[in-house]
């Protein structure tokens, strides 16, 4: 973790002004941002690890948490909103029993809503596991989870 | 590429690089913008160049990727050139019959036509279909000619140009002088005029002086600076390179949403471009001026957009806001003479150079000039991105170049301004487009988001919604937008739960005041605007909740119950499948029904049914 930790800080040439880039680099590398990470992240940058939480929990991108296997981000943007993303949130967070934010006891799923993805055109938009999923209705959601091993009514027939 | 070393080298090479493009050679662009990436283009790219290369005619047609056209709700899709044939909505399988039949053997394919829904008739050009007839594609225009990752493209439609001409003028006042005759305001949200701060940053004392641009895009449902950057990001670069240059600036910094992915991608690129051809970094075209941009990756907070809260997270700080008694151009980042522009602003700026600020002043109303870029979405027939020219009407925006409301369905309102801004009705409609009209209608231009809701959207909920929204998002440092925006959408809970008191709406209004007047940034100063605008427009809503416990559009699920329509149900059980509790059942070709006790109201059966016999009251 060390190494891989130095190699990223060193991308930016130990500059302290680039502390939310380096935390973004540490989060993709490790899934969040486990706390040995963020002590070597003071440590080598010489930022008191106080600063370092500021911004971990300020930003919304950071996750202090470790995250499931398969990632869920549902785009709750204005334009997603209007095209009925709450109900796709009801039903998603009803069928993982985890709030948006949250990840399942298993680490199977963390599901997360974003605001506004800038693909507004093809809302609701369902992002799972990188692939954008437009036009999203609770019907599609359901069957995505199916496929993912997650037991749904669905409107296929059995 | 070799680096150029003077104005007349870049305009050699522009006249090289332009006669190189054949005009009557065919050339299939591809829109490859984020909304037709999600409608699975890159898959009918790979099969583009497959099938080209399994005819040997990669040397005769020539592919283009481009950023984004505009019209994503159509998308995937492609425009052949020369004759500019539009094919929208395009399968992996319909390539080779498109090489085949159009290209190779002049034959329309009637299928891929697009067909207006309004008049029924399909249309063959890019340049008949009603949704770009009436935009005035200056800015975004660009998009479609050119393919973002090869700075080639750009030099060969004369990019870089606005900068050549700047740079052998050799007086930065002049430069600021047309902006300022130009009347360019800025894009980003508050209509500040662009001249008068880049002239207050050049005379600010302290060195070295920053340029930076704001791409932070933070209003939700708001992507035209996303498809600027993506699509056209060295017109972007060529702007701050000229505000560089006028305001005496060296060092510039591009602040782009980390959810931005093919944005950080493409300006990453451009800018690596732009350095190796001798446009950016040390004596920019022998000219003995320096500048170089930064890229910095934004950490997902809407407060980031605000200047002074940007500055803190370039800084390396938590981006909270500070007051404003001293200006950014006096002390901005770093507490340096700062000029921040926003995207759209930035792009607008070799246009001016290149037509002339008598000509840009000529598009646009008294006090708002050149076009601005909207996006489209929300309930409307053609989603998408429209450039038009200040002073359109909503009207014409909405019905003529959106076509309208889906489903046959009656239109309710527009949201303008994002979270800082306010929902328009129907009775207003006739206005002209421009900062200040959209200001006296108690909501503002803002970025350009533009959100169309129909007699399905609950106005109530929309403004608990960009409350819910503005509270995650508040950085808490003031206590009238901290504690008062989380107080007013508690009372919009209540009133959605059907518990609200007729005094909550004076409440509501004396309280959006008060933290209008309390709050250090413009976050809090205009946070209270959609609940506003909804109860000066849409009141009689509010009080339907409250008094008849009831929501006329049926979303507030306290105050909606499910049926089933016993003369449309066709007993087809589609419901009962899709139920997650149990609560909708019947035998098979007999009418169903729905047990209250169990309903948990989560809509699975109204998206189900196929005969629209599920009723929501
Ligand atoms: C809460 C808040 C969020 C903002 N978000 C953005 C944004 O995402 N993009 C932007 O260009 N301007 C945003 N602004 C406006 C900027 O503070 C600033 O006025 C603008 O970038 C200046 O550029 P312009 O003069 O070219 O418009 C925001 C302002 C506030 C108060
Ligand atoms: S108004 Fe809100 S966002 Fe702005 S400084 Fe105050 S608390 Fe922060
Ligand atoms: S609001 Fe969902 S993508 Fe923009």
């Amino acid at each position: 973790m060390q190494e891989k930790i130095a190699h990223i800080i060193g991308k930016y040439h130990h500059d302290k002004g680039f502390l939310v880039p380096i935390l973004q680099d540490v989060q993709k590398e490790f899934n969040y941002l486990p706390k040995e990470a963020l002590t070597t992240v003071g440590a080598l940058l010489q930022v008191p690890l106080s600063r370092i939480y500021e911004i971990a929990t300020f930003y919304r991108a950071f996750s202090l948490t470790p995250r499931g296997k398969h990632q869920m981000s549902l785009c709750v943007g204005t334009a997603c909103h209007v095209r009925g993303a709450p109900i796709i949130q009801d039903g998603i967070e009803r069928v993982l029993g985890v709030k948006a934010g949250q990840t399942t006891a298993d680490l199977e799923f963390t599901f997360e809503t974003v605001n506004c993805l800038g693909a507004c055109a093809l809302g609701p938009i369902l992002v799972v596991d990188g692939e954008y999923q437009g036009q999203m209705t609770l019907s599609k959601a359901n069957k995505l989870l199916k496929k993912l091993g997650k037991k749904v009514a669905t409107d296929e027939e059995d | 590429m070799k680096k150029i070393k003077s104005a007349a080298e870049l305009n050699a090479l522009q006249e090289e690089l332009n006669a190189r493009l054949d005009p009557n050679k065919p050339c299939i662009a591809i829109c490859c913008g984020t909304g037709c990436m999600a409608h699975g283009t890159r898959n009918l790219v790979e099969r583009f160049q497959q099938e080209l290369a399994d005819r040997q005619l990669t040397e005769k047609i020539s592919l283009r990727r481009t950023g984004c056209h505009g019209f994503c709700e159509r998308g995937p899709m492609v425009v052949l050139h020369p004759q500019k044939i539009f094919y929208q909505r395009i399968k992996v399988d319909d390539v080779p019959e498109i090489i085949d039949k159009t290209i190779l053997g002049e034959e329309i394919i009637d299928r891929l036509l697009y067909r207006d829904p309004v008049t029924k008739e399909k249309v063959v050009h890019e340049y008949e279909v009603p949704f770009y007839k009436k935009q005035m594609r200056l800015v975004f225009g660009m998009n479609g000619m050119i393919e973002p990752t090869r700075i080639e493209d750009y030099l060969a439609i004369g990019g870089y140009g606005a900068l050549a001409k700047v740079l052998t003028q050799g007086d930065p006042q002049a430069v600021i002088d047309d902006i300022s005759a130009a009347g360019l305001r800025g894009r980003g949200g508050g209509g500040f005029p662009t001249g008068r701060k880049w002239n207050a940053t050049r005379k600010a004392e302290g060195s070295p002086k920053y340029v930076i641009c704001n791409a932070d895009e933070g209003d939700p449902g708001a992507y035209m600076d996303r498809s600027l950057l993506e699509g056209n990001p060295h017109s972007v670069l060529e702007g701050m390179i000229i505000g560089a240059y006028a305001i005496g600036s060296s060092h510039g910094y591009i602040y782009v949403r980390n959810e931005y992915p093919l944005a950080v991608e493409n300006i990453t690129l451009a800018i690596d471009k732009a350095r190796e051809m001798g446009l950016l970094g040390q004596d920019i075209l022998g000219s003995g001026f320096d500048f170089d941009i930064v890229i910095n990756r934004g950490g997902g907070a809407f407060v980031c957009g605000e200047s002074s809260a940007l500055f803190a997270s370039i800084e390396g700080r938590a981006g909270e806001p500070r007051a404003k008694y001293v200006h950014a151009t006096d002390k901005g980042l770093y507490d340096k003479p700062t000029c921040l522009n926003n995207v759209e602003t930035w792009a607008n700026v070799p246009l001016i150079i290149n037509k002339g600020a008598q000509w840009y002043a000529g598009i646009g109303t008294e006090h708002s000039k050149g076009t601005k870029i909207f996006s489209l979405v929300g309930k409307i027939n053609n989603t998408g991105l429209v450039e038009v020219p200040m002073g359109i009407t909503l009207r014409e925006i909405v019905f003529e170049i959106g076509g309208g409301i889906p489903k046959g369905r009656k239109f309710k309102a527009v949201q303008t301004g994002g979270p800082s801004g306010g929902c328009i009705p129907e009775a207003h409609l006739d206005i002209p487009v421009d900062f200040d009209e959209l200001s006296k209608l108690g909501t503002m231009m803002g970025s350009g988001g533009m959100i169309v809701m129909d007699e399905r959207n609950c106005m109530v909920d929309v403004a608990k919604y960009f409350l819910k929204f503005l509270e995650e998002e508040s950085c808490g440092k003031c206590t009238p937008c901290r504690e008062g925006i989380y107080q007013m959408r508690k009372i919009l809970d209540r009133i959605t739960n059907g518990e609200g008191k007729l005094e909550d709406l004076d409440t509501l209004e004396w309280m959006g005041q008060a933290i209008k007047d309390g709050s250090l940034c413009a976050l809090g100063g205009s946070a209270p605007n959609p609940v506003l605008t909804t109860l000066r427009y849409f009141r009689s809503e509010y009080e339907a909740h409250i008094i008849d416990k009831k929501c006329p559009a049926g979303v507030c699920k306290a105050l909606i119950t499910y049926g089933i329509d016993p003369d449309k149900c066709t007993g087809c059980h589609a419901c009962a499948r899709v139920c997650p509790t149990g609560a909708a059942t019947g035998e098979k070709k007999e009418v169903h029904q729905i047990d209250q006790e169990k309903c948990i109201k989560c809509g699975a059966c109204y998206e189900a049914c196929k005969f629209d016999a599920i009723t929501i009251v």
